[in-house]
């Protein structure tokens, strides 16, 4: 096990990381404005890929289909927020939670009714194709630091966008008194419908970038929701600068922890024994993490307690 | 007399085949995977077994989607055999789902004809008399790309498979075959669409060769990503990464590989000819080895019943064991623990004008059964 290989599994571990954080941020500005529980976040991820490949496919650009899932999970997301979703913040977080689970069933199935159930294509430009040398021995994938370069740019700019733009002083008005600025003469509403929307772009932004790399199927979101949960409960719920920081940590978690526990367990068991159970406790590693973090910091690393 | 003994042998034939219409209805119930990830599998099994009944009155059939849960499988077919009383189960394509499945299905007198799924589990020592795998054992196709493996001359695998049964069904097939050493031995999670990490263990562990095993939307993303990282190494894996339904989404990435399947749309015999077109024509795209697996195990249910009634569950059941059915693959028989005795194949994918499809270039293994027959005592 060589420091090159340990730092490289660092970096796919942070590229992991700024991916989930898309996701994530998403979620936990929703959550902390709107106090709403979306579990629909995953479909605008599923949407944005979708949206990419479609774009993709008709002009062959790759940079035009970026701006697709932008603007094909912002304008789902608008649709959504106004049809369904408004009537849902003042209902408790079970009725959420249930209504945003069946949005999850018709949007799926309505993406298969449209696209079928088999995968799409859409790959990543030629530029980015291939690998670059860092320092002098690390080969590392031109496409995953791109991904890595847009999160940290994309945590920057959501940054500015909260603390100096009038927009986000808003946003933070309202994730502290709900009330208090819809009687300040603020449109909260409108205000609303623009977080949700900004959620879910990120959400199809992420979708795209990694649809490129994975694959565009229907049901591609879920699995990462469960990650953008647990990165949000560790973080802090409603905390973006909790969203960066619990994506980093369960990115690298994740990563390090499938590759090298086996490594360990080698050590001293039979190799194929302990490939098989290392793995099984890699993926329950983030879990361990969570629990951990929710015993010393009940409310998250960041979240108001 | 003797004109009287044909006479009445005629009036017995009539009268035998006109109850044999009468008891000859049967019932199938098909649960499969037909929304979420993965129901690209589902639907090709789904259609590739109704095209082969099509047309046929005596068989009637219930569809049911699984979602890929065991729970809801389980579920389902309780549902299917208590109260809708069908005679014969089939189409489930994950193996965790035949497990949770199979065992009770057979146990309450069914049929189970399995157009997919083959764990190790039920070919070996939980094999039963009335389960019959059409698709292939689990290990098979595995066993095959090791065999390969050793004909290409690697001396040094690396290989990968998701942490289920049938992944290490995979990873025993191909070790079982492969005479070089592991270069690294790695379980994913199943499910898991991103494999930087693993792509870097394969460039600094000093491989010769990568075999994997990543069916659906998994092996996507590593055929792409393994692509633009930039190692240079040949990959060999069963068809499940290849099929037709998926190669679309890998595009060229995937030009070139080698890879293992019982089926391909070139073998060059009547039955075969005849369901490519035919699939073509009612689906409007190329069939995929799984629509071909669909299509044999609805071909062998018909071949059944034109010998036996299902009824008579110890005819019907040696109507099965026979296989006399003109399979897409050519010749194909049962072993005794129920498991296919057929030609594994070694395909390399290429492109046919714009569409990547595959080629058979070489027969893997001949007459090819499984390792678990002498553990089935049935």
């Amino acid at each position: 096990m060589t420091l090159i290989l340990f730092f490289e599994q660092l970096l796919n571990g942070i590229q992991f990381g700024t991916m989930l954080f898309l996701m994530s941020a998403g979620l936990t500005l929703i959550f902390g404005v709107m106090g709403l529980i979306n579990l629909a976040h995953g479909s605008f991820y599923m949407i944005g890929a979708f949206s990419a490949a479609l774009i993709a496919a008709l002009t062959e650009s790759f940079w035009l289909a970026l701006l697709a899932s932008l603007a094909g999970a912002a304008i789902a997301g608008v649709l959504i927020e106004i049809i369904i979703i408004r009537r849902l913040y003042r209902r408790d977080h079970l009725d959420q939670v249930l209504a945003t689970f069946a949005l999850i069933l018709l949007l799926s199935e309505g993406v298969r009714w449209c696209f079928g159930a088999f995968p799409l294509y859409l790959n990543i430009p030629n530029i980015l194709n291939g690998t670059v040398p860092i320092f002098d021995n690390i080969i590392y994938s031109k496409y995953r630091l791109f991904i890595i370069f847009m999160g940290f740019l994309i945590a920057l700019g959501l940054y500015i966008l909260i603390t100096k733009t009038r927009l986000g002083i808003r946003i933070r008005a309202g994730q502290n008194d709900r009330q208090m600025i819809s009687a300040l003469g603020v449109d909260i509403s409108k205000l609303y419908t623009i977080v949700f929307a900004i959620g879910a772009s990120l959400a199809g932004l992420a979708g795209a970038m990694i649809g490129a790399i994975q694959s565009v199927e229907v049901g591609m979101g879920e699995p990462i929701l469960i990650l953008a949960f647990v990165v949000i409960v560790i973080g802090g719920i409603g905390s973006i600068k909790g969203a960066l920081v619990g994506s980093i940590l369960v990115g690298v978690t994740d990563t390090i922890g499938r590759i090298f526990l086996p490594e360990l367990l080698k050590l001293f068991m039979e190799p194929s024994n302990a490939t098989s159970v290392g793995s099984s406790i890699g993926s329950m590693l983030i879990y361990i993490l969570m629990a951990l973090v929710l015993i010393i910091k009940p409310s998250g690393l960041f979240g108001k307690s | 007399m003797r004109k009287f003994t044909t006479t009445l042998g005629a009036l017995l034939v009539m009268a035998t085949s006109s109850t044999f219409a009468d008891g000859h209805k049967v019932k199938v119930g098909m649960i499969t995977t037909l929304s979420g990830g993965g129901s690209g599998l589902g639907i090709d099994v789904r259609d590739g077994f109704m095209l082969a009944v099509k047309g046929n009155k005596n068989i009637s059939v219930i569809t049911k989607d699984d979602q890929r849960k065991p729970d809801i499988a389980v579920q389902l077919a309780d549902k299917m055999i208590q109260s809708d009383k069908v005679d014969v189960l089939t189409g489930i394509i994950w193996s965790n789902l035949a497990m949770a499945v199979v065992p009770a299905t057979v146990n309450q007198g069914k049929f189970y004809l399995s157009p997919n799924a083959g764990p190790s589990k039920l070919a070996g020592k939980g094999c039963h008399k009335n389960y019959f795998n059409v698709a292939w054992q689990n290990d098979n196709l595995h066993e095959a790309a090791g065999g390969y493996a050793n004909s290409a001359g690697f001396k040094n695998s690396f290989i990968l498979a998701p942490n289920y049964p049938a992944g290490k069904d995979a990873l025993t097939g191909y070790k079982r075959f492969f005479k070089g050493k592991l270069a690294g031995e790695i379980y994913t999670k199943l499910g898991q669409k991103d494999y930087a990490a693993e792509i870097a263990q394969i460039r600094a562990s000093g491989a010769d060769s990568v075999f994997f095993f990543l069916p659906g939307g998994m092996g996507i993303g590593f055929m792409k990503q393994f692509s633009q990282s930039g190692i240079k190494l040949p990959v060999v894996g069963p068809a499940f990464s290849f099929d037709q339904g998926i190669l679309k989404a890998v595009g060229d990435a995937a030009l070139g590989v080698k890879n293992t399947s019982q089926w391909s749309k070139d073998i060059d015999n009547g039955a075969n000819k005849k369901f490519v077109s035919d699939f073509k024509n009612e689906y409007g795209r190329l069939p995929s080895l799984y629509a071909s697996q669909g299509y044999d195990t609805g071909k062998l249910l018909i071949s059944a019943m034109s010998k036996a009634k299902i009824k008579d569950m110890d005819k019907f059941r040696d109507a099965l064991r026979k296989a006399d059915f003109s399979s897409t693959r050519g010749k194909f028989s049962f072993d005794t623990n129920h498991h296919p005795i057929q030609d594994i194949y070694v395909r390399e994918v290429i492109k046919e004008g714009k569409t990547l499809t595959n080629k058979i270039v070489s027969v893997g293994l001949k007459d090819h059964s499984n390792a678990y027959v002498s553990d089935c005592k049935m």
